[in-house]
């Protein structure tokens, strides 16, 4: 019980919540109540300045703006020129240098059309329709070209953010129907269906993402006919949707258990069958109550997409690794990049969180 | 939910049966299916400067990729109708085996167990290189024998870490191995002294090298630790396909023999010699005996120039490599190329 | 087709097409598999476990050396992921848990700080932490002629940290052995007592004579058991330090990556946790005259431990399984074992197989101890 011993010690430690005197401002009470809590609040804002200090000294006192390599290895800060220099390979790696408007626009407009679609009021098959049949036919000619006079490019050519984002958006939105028939599956009256879902869902739980990643890039052409082969960006793909399917099965699962009985009873009454309960009138309801944590889950993927740096490809870290890698820039831009992308994640993520908390509230004073 | 499920099992059910009758449909030979596609596809590495590297705009430079574009070139007579394919360490053999591409050229060691056991076949020797050690001079070391006790870095899964672990077994030493994924974390790690040398082919430490800040800061050592000859490889039991890959890459070392370079192939098409006449396709059908064009010769050396001319332009004494041609030169040189006669 | 209309049967027949497609599915890639293993001529089964290694593992908890066998090598790996998991969920564990206590305060600037903490972990991919992290450690921590000496004999540089270990002459069975009597004892002390209390309603210091009885046995055997230790200090040779005890920058960055990730995640368990317990239960403990830590401890924990076990248990699961990344930094783990050795061998399928079989059984083992222990605390409903 040690856990129980160190977490009552390190509580015990904290701040009391009794009421302040009335003679302190309440304003300073919260801040300096008592001597622990002064302690506590200089130790903090201690910290926070030491840490402040060294940031603000590399991002920009210390830091080149413009230059070349050796000026920047000259200062002890952060060496922007770098990102100016090598910002379109880490935006769209080995995509053909004439072409890149097209990928530049591709991620526009489907960031766009994210914006859009993450109105709760615009939700409905006509949403679902106008992505399947003009965002995503659109987002692909783009990217691969072929039609209206744009050169064919390749996915071995494909890189960079737009690869990111495809992998983690493509991922979940194949993943979800998918994982809704093995959250079903799993709840099925039927055992065999039962054990084939759990299985699933269990195994590919059980083992890292990596494991899949390699199974699927490196394991899949073997036990492909010969003379069939499928795109490795496909692979990856179908790894990290078979991933996402056994993740969202299980939150959809916990969708499913809140459903009361109830209502499943009230559909047999009505002499509903087994899928029209389902379709009519569970799954509307458990759906419901799992956006939020799907949308949660959501940013687990996009971060975990960069696992696909390991079996080669490039995906947005991976393009920023090998620019820091560049001959030219070698030695010189250690943590630029890192930092770079490590913003660029954090602002994904941190809006995807915030756009969570808000479906959360949404759903709480809109409907129940 | 059942019929849901039933309607996806039947896809499933409908793709395997689908997959089952294309293993009896397809069985193209590589030239058929390179042929149709209309391009090459060929793994390399993309991140070995003289070997296979991306100008700023993306297009593919070095020594393995001329091979390739000589493979192109004798195919399409187009040695810009190839794609390439980034292979790593992991996935190079298998992207060969599952047909992801076509042939790997990619600083690959030929070797008994990878010939026989990994279900592929390699080509001529293309490049013959020997593993050794860099070390920055400051450390002032001479020898590879003087590195006891030093950390290495070096790549996994390769030939190399085996070679490393026999040497210093055979002089009595220990050392530290320090293994990276990637060859640019490899690189990175030695350059920022987290290792005391690093150990790959020389080839590739000539490259390493020249990606330091200051190439004169480092030092390859002068032990060969062991045999690294380069080739390229293919799937195993396609010999029409072999015999392409390897006669393009004896063209280019023909040409050098025989004095034809990319500038002056068209003059010496209407040389007297029989045998350029048979390899540049003026006469006889050789082309036809390997089911390409008759002129494919002409177009290997049209596109990428002779073995000389390939080295001397990615590897050269001229290039930031420095390397110089050492056995990679002709047999009446006193070198280790020799190509078989065309007749 | 009155009879396909029954419920019972279709409920059958759905059930047969279900494991005949999958096993079709099944039997097509095996055949494909094999068929194309065996017109490559690529070698098939686990023969090669037995085979010769050759290849040097750095890092190991285990005795190795290339001599051995592969079998032994995907040991070592299997005891440097277990190693490195075990660490990093325990220290994570402590951190997150005051992280977690921290962001509940009533101070607005550490319960601010420690928000920004979680979220600057939870919103940033691990990898490129892992990634950043060793970056740092070897960009910036001097190289090792160079080393920094913190203390005598411990030595800081970018080829890790090295201090002086301790070598056994004799009496380490016997301290093991005390020790692990010592825990024993402690444990059924403090049952005891506990019982004790129970029944007769008086307190007693019980952790004080829980400790008394954690450490009667190794003094004991300090006093009268031979015990003789060495130090292996470090020493500055040609090129590195020899002797003492090396972390690795490899293990370091990612030992600190994955710790971080776990922390921040049983920092957000915890405060949930806490949170969940109601307001009411918190005024009615108070109303009876119960310290806040008192409360907290008898009260509030109880009650919030429930709650935490099941999320703590997939977080455990988690990090196990994120230790895999330790590929992208080069610590030799088992999926980098595996990697090294799929190279060799080009067995791919049964390097895969064994790695994954691995990682299956130990999450699965994983999940077994933490729901017996969830078990255990459990309300148990009358």
């Amino acid at each position: 019980m040690t856990q129980v011993d160190t977490l009552v010690s390190s509580a015990a430690l904290a701040p009391s919540r009794e009421v302040p005197p009335a003679a302190r401002s309440r304003w300073f009470s919260a801040y300096f109540g008592t001597p622990g809590n002064a302690l506590i609040t200089i130790l903090c804002l201690g910290t926070v300045f030491a840490l402040a200090k060294l940031a603000i000294g590399w991002l920009f006192v210390d830091a080149t703006f413009v230059g070349t390599p050796a000026e920047c290895k000259a200062t002890s800060g952060a060496c922007w020129p770098f990102l100016s220099a090598k910002m379109r390979y880490i935006f769209f790696g080995f995509y053909p240098f004439e072409e890149q408007w097209r990928p530049l626009t591709a991620m526009l407009l489907f960031l766009g059309a994210c914006l859009v679609s993450m109105v709760p009021k615009v939700w409905g098959r006509g949403l679902l329709l106008a992505w399947v049949a003009v965002v995503l036919p659109v987002l692909y000619v783009l990217m691969a070209g072929g039609y209206f006079g744009l050169t064919v490019v390749p996915t071995t050519q494909w890189g960079g953010l737009p690869l990111s984002f495809m992998l983690s958006f493509i991922g979940l939105a194949c993943a979800l129907p998918l994982g809704i028939a093995l959250a079903l599956a799993r709840a099925s009256n039927l055992p065999a269906i039962r054990v084939l879902g759990v299985g699933f869902i269990e195994i590919v739980r059980g083992v890292p993402l990596i494991s899949i990643l390699f199974m699927a890039t490196v394991m899949l052409p073997l036990f492909m006919p010969n003379g069939i082969t499928i795109d490795k960006l496909v692979r990856a793909q179908v790894a990290i949707i078979l991933f996402a399917a056994a993740y969202i099965a299980e939150i959809v699962r916990g969708g499913l258990q809140a459903i009361p009985k109830g209502q499943v009873e009230a559909g047999q009454s009505l002499g509903l069958h087994y899928w029209q309960i389902m379709r009519k009138i569970v799954l509307p309801q458990a759906l419901k109550k799992v956006i939020p944590p799907l949308v949660s889950l959501f940013i687990g993927f996009f971060q975990d997409t960069t696992l696909v740096t390991i079996v080669g490809l490039l995906d947005f870290l991976d393009t920023v690794r090998t620019a820091m890698r560049d001959p030219q820039w070698q030695g010189i831009a250690v943590l630029e990049g890192y930092v770079f992308a490590a913003v660029v994640y954090f602002v994904f993520s941190a809006l995807m969180g915030a756009y969570s908390r808000f479906l959360e509230q949404y759903f709480r004073t809109t409907h129940d | 939910m059942n019929s849901r499920i039933l309607q996806l099992c039947a896809t499933v059910a409908g793709i395997a049966v689908g997959l089952v009758a294309a293993t009896t449909a397809n069985a193209a030979t590589t030239l058929e299916t390179v042929k149709a596609r209309g391009k090459l596809i060929c793994g390399v590495s993309m991140s070995t400067p003289g070997f296979a590297t991306a100008d700023a705009k993306g297009h593919m430079e070095g020594f393995d990729v001329d091979v390739c574009r000589a493979v192109a070139a004798a195919v399409f007579g187009d040695p810009e109708k190839v794609d390439f394919v980034l292979t790593n360490i992991n996935t190079r053999f298998q992207a060969l085996q599952s047909g992801e591409i076509d042939m790997l050229s990619r600083q690959t060691t030929m070797t008994f167990s990878r010939e026989t056991s990994l279900g592929l076949d390699f080509g001529p020797t293309v490049f013959y290189d020997g593993q050794g050690l860099m070390v920055p001079k400051s450390l002032g070391v001479n020898s590879a024998k003087e590195l006891t006790d030093a950390a290495i870095c070096t790549l996994p899964g390769t030939t190399t870490a085996q070679n490393l672990s026999d040497f210093f077994r055979s002089i009595g030493g220990k050392f530290e191995l320090v293994v990276f994924e990637n060859p640019d974390e490899n690189r990175n790690a030695f350059f920022s002294g987290r290792c005391e040398a690093i150990s790959s082919d020389r080839s590739d430490l000539a490259s390493i090298r020249a990606v330091a800040n200051n190439p004169d800061d480092y030092v390859v050592l002068p032990e060969t630790i062991s045999k690294e000859p380069l080739a390229p490889a293919v799937r195993q039991n396609d010999s029409n396909w072999r015999d392409i890959v390897s006669w393009s890459a004896w063209m280019l070392m023909a040409a050098e023999e025989r004095g034809i370079t990319q500038a002056n192939v068209d003059e010496m098409a209407k040389s007297e010699d029989p045998e350029i006449q048979r390899m540049l396709g003026v006469s006889e059908e050789l082309g036809k005996m390997l089911n390409l064009d008759n002129k494919w010769g002409y177009n290997v050396i049209k596109g990428v120039g002779n073995y000389g001319e390939v080295f001397e332009r990615n590897l050269g004494t001229k290039t930031a490599l420095g390397l110089t041609r050492g056995p990679n030169t002709r047999w009446s040189e006193g070198g280790l190329l020799y190509a078989p006669p065309f007749r | 087709m009155p009879l396909f209309y029954d419920a019972r049967i279709r409920a059958y027949l759905y059930q047969v097409i279900a494991v005949g497609v999958v096993l079709l599915i099944a039997w097509v890639m095996f055949s494909t598999a094999s068929a194309n293993l065996a017109k490559q001529d690529i070698a098939t089964g686990f023969g090669f476990l037995a085979r010769q290694a050759g290849f040097v593992i750095t890092e190991s908890a285990i005795t190795y050396e290339p001599t051995d066998t592969i079998g032994r090598a995907i040991l070592v790996g299997i005891t440097n992921t277990v190693k490195v998991s075990l660490l990093a969920a325990l220290f994570g564990t402590v951190l997150g848990l005051l992280v977690g206590i921290g962001r509940l305060s009533h101070n607005p600037v550490l319960s601010r700080l420690m928000l920004a903490y979680v979220e600057a972990l939870r919103n940033v991919p691990l990898l490129l932490y892992l990634l950043l992290w060793y970056s740092l450690i070897i960009s910036v921590f001097p190289p090792v002629k160079q080393a920094i000496e913190m203390l005598p004999g411990v030595f800081l540089s970018n080829s890790g940290l090295v201090t002086p270990a301790l070598h056994w002459q004799s009496g380490f069975a016997a301290l093991v052995t005390a020790f692990v009597v010592g825990v024993a004892a402690a444990f059924a002390t403090a049952r005891v007592l506990g019982r004790r209390r129970i029944v007769t309603g008086k307190e007693r210091p019980i952790a004080l004579f829980a400790a008394i009885a954690f450490l009667l046995p190794l003094v004991a055997t300090i006093l009268f058991a031979n015990i003789s230790v060495t130090w292996d200090v470090p020493e500055l040779g040609r090129f590195r330090l020899s002797g003492g005890y090396h972390l690795r920058p490899e293990f370091v960055a990612l030992l600190l990556g994955l710790t971080l990730s776990v922390s921040a995640n049983v920092a957000e368990i915890v405060r949930a946790g806490i949170q969940a317990v109601s307001k009411g239960q918190w005024e009615a403990a108070t109303a009876l005259g119960l310290s806040r830590a008192r409360t907290l401890k008898l009260v509030i924990l109880p009650q919030a431990l429930r709650i935490i076990i099941p999320p703590l248990t997939n977080t455990y699961l988690t990090v196990f399984k994120n230790s895999s990344l330790a590929i992208a930094i080069g610590y030799p783990d088992l999926v980098m074992v595996s990697n090294t050795i799929m190279n060799q061998t080009g067995q791919a399928i049964e390097a895969i197989a064994i790695f994954m079989g691995v990682y299956l059984g130990l999450s699965i083992l994983i999940s077994l101890v933490m729901n017996w222990y969830n078990a255990r605390v459990a309300l148990r409903e009358r």
